[in-house]
């Protein structure tokens, strides 16, 4: 639910990163907070307990700049890990304009990471919103870890497709980020559509901002839509 | 537009809700009067500029009555309509409008909390009909928000910032 202020000529646009505990959410924006340009961005804001666990939420303003006449801005926030904070996660998802999906690659946690994507479908449903209409990204985190699972594994698990029923829609759509695979495409008779996925080291940057890009870009997309 | 509905702010909304909340703040002796949507964005700030950062406050504004929202609903109460936190010297008080966005109003020691909520149920209404009738028109009359060429500018700029 992007705002488009018309009056002091902005548009601003909320991006929220979702996931199991410790995958690396908050990590995503302390990385673009250390390395945009301070004039680009705002403070990090983070609601976290004694022992830095998001309790609430991590906030974060990045500024686009003035384009045609419009500052515009993206507000980042990630939401808290932990399964017994689902009221708060819930809050954050309101009014969200494109949600990145930070899952942690190691194969200890596959199970949490099925578990948070679901209650992020659940709770997107709760709000009446549709993850398979809005710009959505998935980022396999921790990609460095000798106990990561494989991409195959991940993306079966996490990313295996929703049915694309619109038949405008039904044609082979090739992934701009990964060679030779696709994003819509027929498996076994039906047309299926996933979610742009990326590879990711938070820690070290790798993939925060091709992750961050490439749902920004999803969101302007849709803006004009 | 894709996700929940969108809605856009004019300049004559601008200008209206700048004349209510002006007249407010002179008859309360408060200091700032603030719109923020309930998704955490700042709509609009009137009286005198405050000091902190707009954007941090208004993502606060929205997580607060949110919270309480949650908070009303398990003591058996729809919601809280306002809400009141008060400091040594400086104090602010929220109230939802329309259900979509909430005024803040911050205030010292040159008023009290009477004054405010005396003044503010008036407030409240004529802010509620300004934010229904900007609800209500809808966005069919509106003009594309994003002319042709803004998403190849706005590409470029993501590209300058978060590297090609």
């Amino acid at each position: 639910m992007s705002m488009i202020n018309y009056a002091s000529r902005e548009i601003n646009c909320k991006l929220v990163y979702y996931g199991p505990g410790l995958g690396g959410k908050t990590t995503n924006l302390e990385f673009v907070f250390n390395k945009v340009a301070p004039n680009s961005r705002g403070k990090l804001i983070s609601l976290a307990t004694e022992t830095e666990r998001t309790l609430f939420f991590d906030f974060l303003p990045v500024d686009l700049g003035t384009i045609r006449g419009f500052k515009t801005r993206f507000h980042l926030y990630t939401v808290p890990g932990q399964v017994y904070y689902n009221a708060s996660r819930k809050l954050i998802l309101k009014g969200v304009d494109g949600v990145v999906f930070v899952a942690d690659s190691q194969i200890e946690r596959m199970e949490a990471n099925i578990e948070a994507m679901q209650n992020l479908y659940d709770n997107m449903a709760q709000h009446g919103y549709n993850l398979t209409t809005i710009p959505f990204v998935v980022q396999y985190n921790k990609r460095d870890l000798p106990n990561a699972a494989t991409l195959k594994e991940l993306q079966a698990a996490l990313n295996p497709g929703w049915p694309v029923d619109d038949a405008a829609k039904q044609r082979v759509t090739p992934d701009p980020y990964h060679e030779g695979e696709f994003l819509v495409e027929q498996v076994d008779g039906t047309w299926i559509e996933r979610a742009p996925y990326f590879e990711a080291v938070a820690m070290t940057g790798d993939g925060v901002f091709d992750t961050l890009k490439a749902v920004s870009k999803l969101v302007l997309k849709s803006l004009g839509s | 537009m894709a996700g929940a509905s969108s809605w856009s702010f004019r300049e004559e909304d601008s200008n209206r809700i700048h004349v209510i909340l002006s007249e407010f703040l002179r008859e309360a002796n408060a200091r700032t009067g603030m719109i923020v949507d309930r998704t955490g964005q700042m709509v609009a700030i009137v009286g005198e500029e405050p000091s902190f950062d707009p954007t941090a406050f208004a993502s606060l504004t929205a997580a607060d009555f949110s919270a309480n929202d949650q908070l009303a609903r398990m003591i058996g109460e729809p919601e809280f309509g306002s809400l009141f936190h008060q400091g040594e010297k400086e104090s602010m008080y929220l109230a939802d409008i329309a259900r979509r966005v909430i005024l803040v109003v911050l205030f010292d020691n040159r008023t009290t909390l009477g004054l405010v909520k005396l003044r503010v149920r008036q407030t409240v209404l004529d802010l509620r009909q300004v934010f229904e009738d900007m609800f209500n028109r809808g966005t069919a009359d509106e003009k594309p928000p994003v002319e042709t060429g803004f998403l190849g500018e706005a590409e470029d700029e993501l590209d300058k910032l978060f590297g090609a």
